[in-house]
């Protein structure tokens, strides 16, 4: 687990999703953990541009070579871009989870209170026990 | 003679290990009033000779079925080779094996039966096959409302009436809509425009319908296409010896039973479902697929794929409801298309539209309920015999009326005695 990175600008969720807020737009997608237990990631299944999204609801899956697991969008909003990149490179994940595995993009609906999710610190803690 | 396979010391030995002094300490927590006092009653029993006798008697007693009767299961010729290759001890499972990639030749076999299916349907993608041509169908319902995010299924009521009710049960249950296109005079799918305009998850169509008649498919898709549904088919496998694919007029998945390749009808199964779809949506499919891979030797090997997907490791979110296959019918199906060839599955299909026309047309026309719609093996009679399959079980209206199928097995004897009887 020590070589797993988790920048500590970003919040966590406990299902492993991270959140990147600017302004109102908030960037999702899985933690170094997350595609680290998920092994290679096969395909990635996203939610169309323009749905709505509830804090926590069910925004696609992720296959690896031996499981499909669910993703949850974190904050409530608005799907405004999705990473199309990952249809043909779904192994981003796994090489840039932070970066180039990033997965959508949501306009979050008012203001939103982001206490409920994890600091970096925290998280670590999370997956020590 | 006793096949209980443990001695008395066998169970004395079980029960010293479970601390137990006897059986009837060993069920003691069982209350008294749910016990059974005395066993059934029941013949007294019958050495093997005897019971081979009693069976024999009995199934002597046995009829076969009309030569006339279809509508959905039907009899076609198997090759002795089917019986003999699908009966080998290698091959003789129901459904796919656990630890699939220990049995490559089982593994390989769908394999083969997926990409013919793929051939026969103009299909991109097929899988290791369904329980039965309903419950593909459903499949298909549902993996077009995952697509589409839509909540409405749209059937043709010449969709085969049991299917029908099963696409119901499962709708229910899923918390989606299913309406129904009214059949028209000729025996034909009315116009799906009406009831794909409050946009429609897809549009189910049965070819050659439950009625035997030919829908006319070649516009269809780019109707359903523009409105945002998907085209589901449900197609009779040996039809497509002679018709049109349905990847060649724009499905989006065709459906089907597949008990006519090289599966007996016996009762009513089992039965086969075939499934195949376009490659896009073959993450939406529901069961397995079969694979072809690379070894760590680099060496052709066969592999389960999309299994990721089902039960045993989704859990309740699962694609669908099904876990494994219908191994064996779909061995026999595989079995039967390479035996038959191109040539021979086209002879066949031929051989049903003949013998069917040559029995129609020496019915006169007032006696046939859709006289004008071209058929393939089925079509629609008014008679009080009790031939073929009664349609007032599935529609009220059409009392009077009866399903009658010829397949390359009727003889000209048999289709002009019916001529003379009805």
């Amino acid at each position: 687990m020590s070589e797993l990175s988790f920048p500590e600008n970003l919040k966590y969720s406990k299902e492993h999703e991270w959140v990147k807020a600017e302004g109102n737009i908030a960037t999702v997608g899985v933690s170094a953990y997350a595609q680290d237990q998920l092994g290679d990631v096969v395909y990635v299944e996203l939610p169309k541009e323009g749905k709505e999204l509830k804090a926590m609801e069910e925004m696609g899956v992720v296959e690896s070579v031996k499981s499909v697991s669910s993703i949850y969008c974190p904050i409530a909003g608005k799907v405004i871009e999705i990473n199309s990149a990952l249809n043909n490179q779904p192994q981003l994940v796994n090489e840039d989870p932070y970066g180039k595995g990033w997965m959508i993009k949501v306009e979050m609906s008012g203001a939103q209170d982001l206490s409920p999710l994890l600091s970096a610190a925290d998280y670590k803690k999370l997956l020590e026990k | 003679m006793n096949y209980v396979p443990n001695s008395a010391d066998d169970r004395q030995g079980m029960l010293a290990a479970l601390g137990a002094p006897s059986i009837a300490a060993l069920f003691q927590d069982i209350p008294e009033k749910v016990r059974l006092k005395k066993g059934p009653v029941l013949p007294p029993p019958l050495s093997e000779p005897e019971l081979l006798e009693e069976l024999a008697q009995a199934s002597a007693e046995n009829t076969s079925a009309s030569p006339f009767l279809g509508g959905g299961c039907y009899r076609h010729f198997v090759p002795s080779m089917v019986k003999h290759i699908i009966g080998r001890s290698e091959f003789y499972t129901a459904y796919t094996p656990y630890q699939a990639e220990a049995s490559q030749g089982i593994l390989q076999a769908i394999y083969e039966y997926q990409t013919m299916l793929c051939e026969l349907t103009g299909m991109d993608v097929a899988n290791a096959s369904m329980y039965d041509g309903a419950t593909a169908l459903v499949e298909a319902a549902f993996l077009a409302c995952r697509v589409t995010g839509r909540k409405e299924i749209v059937v043709s009521s010449a969709v085969h009436p049991a299917y029908r009710k099963v696409l119901r049960t499962y709708a229910k249950g899923a918390d989606l809509a299913v309406k129904e296109v009214p059949y028209t005079a000729e025996g034909l799918t009315g116009d799906v425009g009406r009831e794909t305009e409050d946009g429609a998850a897809c549009v189910i169509l049965q070819q050659p319908n439950f009625f035997g008649n030919i829908e006319p498919t070649n516009q269809l898709a780019d109707a359903i296409h523009s409105r945002g549904a998907l085209f589901v088919v449900c197609v009779d496998p040996i039809s497509l010896g002679i018709l049109t694919p349905p990847g060649k007029y724009g499905a989006d998945v065709a459906v089907g039973e597949g008990q006519s390749l090289g599966n007996p009808p016996s009762f009513g199964g089992p039965e086969l479902g075939l499934f195949a779809a376009k490659k896009e949506f073959s993450r939406q499919m529901p069961g397995r697929i079969a694979g072809q891979t690379v070894d760590a030797e680099g060496k052709r090997g066969f592999c389960l794929t999309l299994q990721t997907r089902e039960q045993h490791i989704r859990r309740e979110r699962a694609t669908s409801n099904i876990c494994s296959n219908e191994a064996l019918a779909a061995l026999a199906a595989a079995v039967y298309l390479s035996t038959m060839g191109k040539a021979g599955l086209r002879k066949v299909a031929e051989l049903c539209l003949q013998k069917a026309n040559y029995l129609r047309r020496k019915i006169r026309s007032s006696s046939l309920l859709f006289p004008g719609a071209p058929c393939f093996k089925e079509f629609v009679v008014k008679t009080k015999k009790e031939v073929g399959v009664d349609l007032s079980c599935f529609y009220p209206e059409l009392k009077g009326w009866r399903l009658i199928c010829v397949t390359e097995l009727a003889r000209k004897k048999d289709l002009d005695a019916l001529v003379k009887a009805l």
